[in-house]
């Protein structure tokens, strides 16, 4: 493979687990709540992931990521749509709950030198025929399984958000609850849900870390994950085709890494780290009047 | 006697850099500013003052610990004022950019340990120690307390003296009350007000970073900070926010993390555990001011 084409496919390795969490962020937002606690559905899905994947099982292993996603997505609900706590507040307190509770069990679990430990890992797979496609073949088309799935996902979650009534729905919601619920929408049911949605999918993107990437489970791997993508959803504008977009720019940036390397600049590698994050903030001031935030995000009026 | 007094002090020293930062997102929070980013404001704090203190020790005398920690303030305040002026110009919310320059931080320090300010054997990942003239003194000698928790309890009589008894102050808390009354009515100026809260709050997390090099590591390395700006939000918010509050929390927080460290040490018992008593504590707050019907809030006031 060439320079060029290791770039890219590790952009799109990347950008897998971020999709995934984004995508899930995106819905959740659309309904009129911001999810900070989403590093800690990724960070516990990771070790969801790990222990489920434990019985040998790839796909019992996401199931399990997914599972403790939305575990982690219900205490968030309970406080943030249930008890209308402050949705930042409790976000970061899921956060902090989930990457010390994470890390405390698998040193309790496993001891504190768990490294020997492995896990099966998803191998990638060859689409026939298209991963033969020149220079972007194999960096789309030669992934993990479950990369695949996230490319059925993104035009479902599209369809369903502008194209059903209960999409409309959602989005009035996110708009204005007060609104919505004067027009008979079940707000509330509709947070939840997105919410729980969310969750799913930060855990499989925990899952992926752990089981399509790297083997093991590592205290904190999520690596503020789960913030970088709440920074994908305004980059991608609220929008699941644009998120999609904006998660792969950030993992092209990350990705500049392995192509400097290749060519063996002597740039410092922090650099490389800090980059994404750099960019992000580059990006959010670039899109400055251009993006609008469902009118109710973080927010729910005093009375419905 | 020896062991608890030692325990004591540990624990004032682990409470010092979460009573300061603490207090940054107190001021924040008060002025409707969300910053998260007092990890990130603190660390370059730390930058500052070991940069300053290790090119300065020699020119500057006794004054060098007063002139390190002036500059941690500037860096922290320097860092903040990036989110504050994306927030003025761009609209850019600072709940992400103070989460995405915390990061940036860590890598800065993570570049600078491993490169130019890297001791000078390069064979370990940090700066060469602080001559003994540019440490801060010891408050109890004998033990690890240092001047730095005196100076934190300084700082958080001042601040809730100033918003208590100043305009600044009122200014500040009508903005993050109500930023729509305080503009129409007030006539309060709420750009600049959120501005320059965010400014000082930098400062503050800044200082922050400045004592914990001066008076605990005498030398900056990565994991300098095992997360007290995200600890500190916590700190913040069990107190309300009042800065007085904040002393007692800070010391609360830094005895059960000097307890969990020592819990590690003796049984084994994972360190880490002292987040998840931390969150579940934040939780328990916020419950406890949904059932009184007043409501922590951050992000409605930040916009």
């Amino acid at each position: 493979m060439s320079a060029f084409e290791t770039f890219l496919e590790g952009a799109v390795r990347t950008a897998t687990p971020l999709g995934f969490a984004a995508l899930g962020e995106t819905v959740a937002e659309r309904s009129g709540i911001i999810n900070i606690g989403l590093e800690g559905a990724i960070i516990a899905g990771a070790f969801g992931g790990f222990v489920a994947a434990g019985t040998g099982s790839i796909w019992i292993g996401f199931a399990g990521a997914m599972t403790a996603g939305i575990a982690v997505a219900l205490v968030f609900a309970f406080f943030a749509i249930q008890m209308r706590a402050d949705q930042i507040i409790t976000g970061t307190a899921i956060s902090l709950l989930c990457l010390g509770l994470t890390a405390t069990l698998y040193q309790q679990v496993y001891g504190a030198t768990g490294a020997a430990l492995t896990i099966p890992t998803m191998g990638s797979t060859n689409l026939p025929l298209l991963s033969s496609i020149p220079v972007f073949g194999r960096a789309l088309f030669a992934q993990p399984a479950i990369t695949y799935l996230l490319y059925a996902i993104i035009p479902i979650v599209w369809w369903w958000m502008y194209h059903t009534h209960e999409g409309l729905g959602l989005r009035a919601t996110g708009e204005d609850p007060r609104a919505a619920v004067a027009a008979g929408v079940h707000a509330r049911r509709f947070q939840l849900l997105s919410v729980l949605f969310g969750g799913a999918m930060g855990g499989i993107a925990g899952g992926v870390l752990v089981i399509a990437q790297a083997g093991s489970f590592a205290e904190g791997m999520s690596a503020g994950r789960g913030f970088i993508a709440i920074a994908i959803v305004v980059l991608g504008r609220w929008h699941p085709l644009g998120v999609a977009a904006a998660a792969l720019i950030f993992g092209a940036a990350s990705a500049l890494q392995y192509f400097f390397q290749a060519l063996g600049w002597p740039v410092p590698y922090q650099l490389f780290l800090a980059l994404p994050y750099i960019l992000t903030l580059c990006g959010l001031a670039g899109i400055a009047g251009k993006a609008v935030a469902p009118a109710s995000l973080g927010r729910w009026p005093d009375q419905v | 006697m020896g062991a608890e007094l030692a325990l004591f002090a540990d624990s004032l020293v682990r409470s010092t850099p979460l009573i300061i930062a603490g207090l940054a997102v107190a001021l924040a929070f008060r002025g409707g500013v969300f910053n998260i980013g007092a990890e990130g404001q603190l660390l370059v704090g730390a930058i500052a003052a070991t940069t300053v203190s290790l090119a300065g020790s020699d020119v500057l005398g006794r004054f060098i610990v007063v002139v390190s920690l002036i500059s941690a303030a500037l860096a922290g305040a320097v860092w903040a004022g990036i989110a504050a002026e994306l927030r003025r110009r761009f609209h850019v919310l600072e709940i992400i950019s103070t989460i995405m320059l915390n990061f940036v931080a860590i890598y800065l320090v993570s570049f600078l340990v491993r490169g130019p300010l890297q001791e000078s054997t390069h064979i370990y990942p940090q700066t060469e120690s602080l001559a003994a003239s540019a440490r801060l003194p010891l408050l109890i000698p004998g033990t690890r307390l240092h001047m730095g928790f005196a100076v934190a309890v300084a700082i958080a009589a001042l601040l809730s003296w100033v918003f208590r008894k100043t305009a600044a102050g009122f200014r500040i808390r009508a903005t993050g009350a109500s930023p729509l009354a305080a503009l129409t009515a007030g006539k309060i100026d709420i750009n600049k007000t959120s501005f320059l809260v965010f400014l000082f709050s930098g400062a503050l997390a800044g200082i922050a970073g400045g004592i914990e090099v001066t008076g605990v590591t005498f030398a900056l390395y990565e994991n300098l900070s095992p997360g007290y700006g995200y600890t500190a939000i916590a700190v913040a918010l069990i107190a309300g926010l009042s800065p007085l509050g904040i002393i007692g929390s800070g010391i609360f927080f830094g005895v059960l993390e000097t307890g969990a460290i020592a819990l590690q040490r003796e049984f084994g018992v994972p360190s880490s555990l002292a987040s998840v008593v931390e969150a579940i504590f934040i939780l328990g707050a916020l419950t406890l001011a949904a059932m009184k019907g007043r409501r922590i809030s951050g992000f409605t006031a930040a916009r």
